[in-house]
């Protein structure tokens, strides 16, 4: 697999070092429901066997966070960008 | 009649010229009805099958597999049976599934090549020693054998390991004599064949595509071959688990990774035993027509593919040199992957839902092959009784919640580095 880092460009994707689904929001601590919604967003995945957008750190490169969209059928990569706009883009 | 396997069925096939063995198993078309019915025919799920016919008496039974008997996981291991565990929730349910496997082979009349040759776990500095020590510890105080064998013992078992490596030299090693391995799809084949003689269904290339609920209670699956009903259904998926899950609407603590193997050529005898390198992650073996199957870590990325990539080869490969400098001169035959369903404790899941009716057997990571007996005597008896069996007890779904996990390791919520 290689993954078009949009600062180095196509890199193996050895260079990454991968945590996960990147989909997840980390919860409100304060709210009422904060026990079930940490419970949700530590330990539940809906783990699809399809397309993914998952992190991935370029621990051997720029350094930067990127969202990764990949298919986990075919491994195949459809675009990468840094997490920092994509977190923008969603409200974050 | 079926066929006993024994020394007589073997001369009389003989002098007919071997035209006369029947198939092992029956390749049954699904009956509308069942008092149970298992989603997933790997080792697993034919076990489960097997010990409810026979421990518990429910034969109207369905095991439903979407390829053919073999095809998944239970084939795709590196054939190794150990039960090294630490934690207090892991011992007795690992130790109770190698006593199945002593067993096994008289139990369903099947040649399975349980061999204990025992499982080494090197360790290559003095906190590490201190780890296994511990470890052979906990194992000895749950009645398990494990002893520790210094470098020179080692040196006997094993003169071609790297024993002065300047990084990683051998300081000794933890051994569970009874430990070893298994041929892999016998035990697929064997369940098979004894769940069938018991009157068990098992239906190949059959695919659940929907889990029917009525008044929140299970009454069947959908399947490619027509809905098939039971008001009792167990989950034993392995990788695909969060997906014929969620067809019930589940959310589950688990991703699927994969996981790759290999196999070498042929080699005279050269790893008298399963020998694990405790400086990185990576375990080998040797098969008894010589080939060299070792392994290492998942390839660290959610996957369904059942193939990986080819960084990882490089790291098993690696380590297997660093361990045994002369593996870099072999040609490996083949490699494949597997898809684990990676707990986010690393510790398996034998449990009810909170969909009456239905169970739940995964979380396997890539550890399934040698819990297969007890993983399936377990989930029968949660399923005839709706009760887990003692040794299981720790393996709830909820545990997550509670914060009761079971982190051999203690990685954290973080399936892939478990």
């Amino acid at each position: 697999m290689r993954i078009p880092c949009p600062y180095c460009g196509l890199r193996s994707h050895e260079e990454f070092v991968y945590y996960g689904d990147a989909t997840l929001q980390r919860p409100d601590a304060s709210a009422p429901d904060a026990n079930d919604s940490f419970f949700d967003y530590v330990y539940l995945r809906d783990n699809p066997a399809g397309p993914h957008r998952e992190l991935w750190f370029h621990a051997g490169g720029c350094h930067d966070w990127l969202i990764v969209s990949r298919d986990t059928r075919t491994h195949e990569i459809s675009g990468a960008e840094p997490a920092r706009s994509a977190a923008a883009g969603d409200g974050r | 009649m079926p066929t006993r396997y024994s020394i007589f069925s073997l001369l009389r096939e003989s002098f007919g010229r071997h035209r006369g063995w029947e198939p092992a198993w029956r390749d049954a078309a699904p009956k509308p009805n069942y008092d149970v019915i298992i989603v997933g025919g790997g080792g697993h799920g034919l076990a489960t099958a097997y010990y409810l016919a026979k421990n518990h008496g429910i034969r109207n039974v369905a095991v439903v597999e979407k390829g053919y008997i073999g095809s998944g996981n239970v084939g795709r291991n590196t054939t190794i049976v150990r039960s090294n565990y630490l934690m207090p929730g892991n011992v007795p349910f690992y130790e109770w599934s190698l006593k199945l496997w002593e067993g096994l082979e008289q139990d369903i009349n099947y040649n399975a090549m349980v061999s204990q040759r025992g499982v080494l776990n090197l360790f290559h500095s003095d906190s590490q020693r201190d780890a296994f020590v511990r470890r052979g510890n906990s194992m000895r105080l749950h009645g398990v054998d494990g002893e520790i064998l210094g470098v020179e013992e080692i040196r006997k078992l094993l003169p071609m390991a790297d024993f002065d490596n300047a990084r990683f030299p051998i300081r000794g090693g933890l051994l569970q004599r009874r430990g070893g391995t298994v041929r892999h799809d016998a035990v697929a084949w064997g369940f098979a064949r004894a769940a069938s003689q018991l009157g068990v269904d098992v239906i190949q290339n059959c695919e659940v595509t929907g889990i029917k609920r009525e008044n929140g209670a299970v009454v069947g699956v959908e399947t490619t071959r027509g809905f098939i009903g039971s008001r009792r259904v167990g989950l034993a998926c392995a990788g695909n688990t969060s997906r014929v899950a969620a067809l019930a609407g589940l959310r589950l603590p688990i991703e699927s990774h994969v996981l790759q193997a290999f196999v070498s050529e042929g080699l005279k005898p050269i790893v008298p035993c399963v020998v694990t390198f405790g400086a990185g992650h990576f375990y080998i073996s040797q098969s008894d027509k010589g080939g060299l199957v070792f392994g290492g870590s998942i390839d660290m990325y959610n996957s369904y593919a059942q193939r990986g990539n080819l960084p990882t080869v490089e790291e098993v490969c690696e380590e297997g040199v660093a361990l045994m400098p002369c593996l870099g001169r072999l040609r490996l035959l083949r490699s494949w992957g597997g898809i684990m369903d990676m707990s986010m404790d690393g510790s398996p899941i034998i449990d009810r839902t909170p969909v009456d009716g239905l169970y739940l057997n995964a979380g396997w990571c890539y550890g399934g092959f040698k819990a297969t007996p007890a993983s399936g005597w377990c989930f029968a008896h949660l399923l005839a009784t709706d009760q887990p069996h003692e040794v299981g007890t720790a393996y709830r779904l909820d545990r997550f919640a509670t914060g009761r996990l079971i982190d051999e390791r203690g990685g954290g919520a973080r399936p892939n580095v478990h």
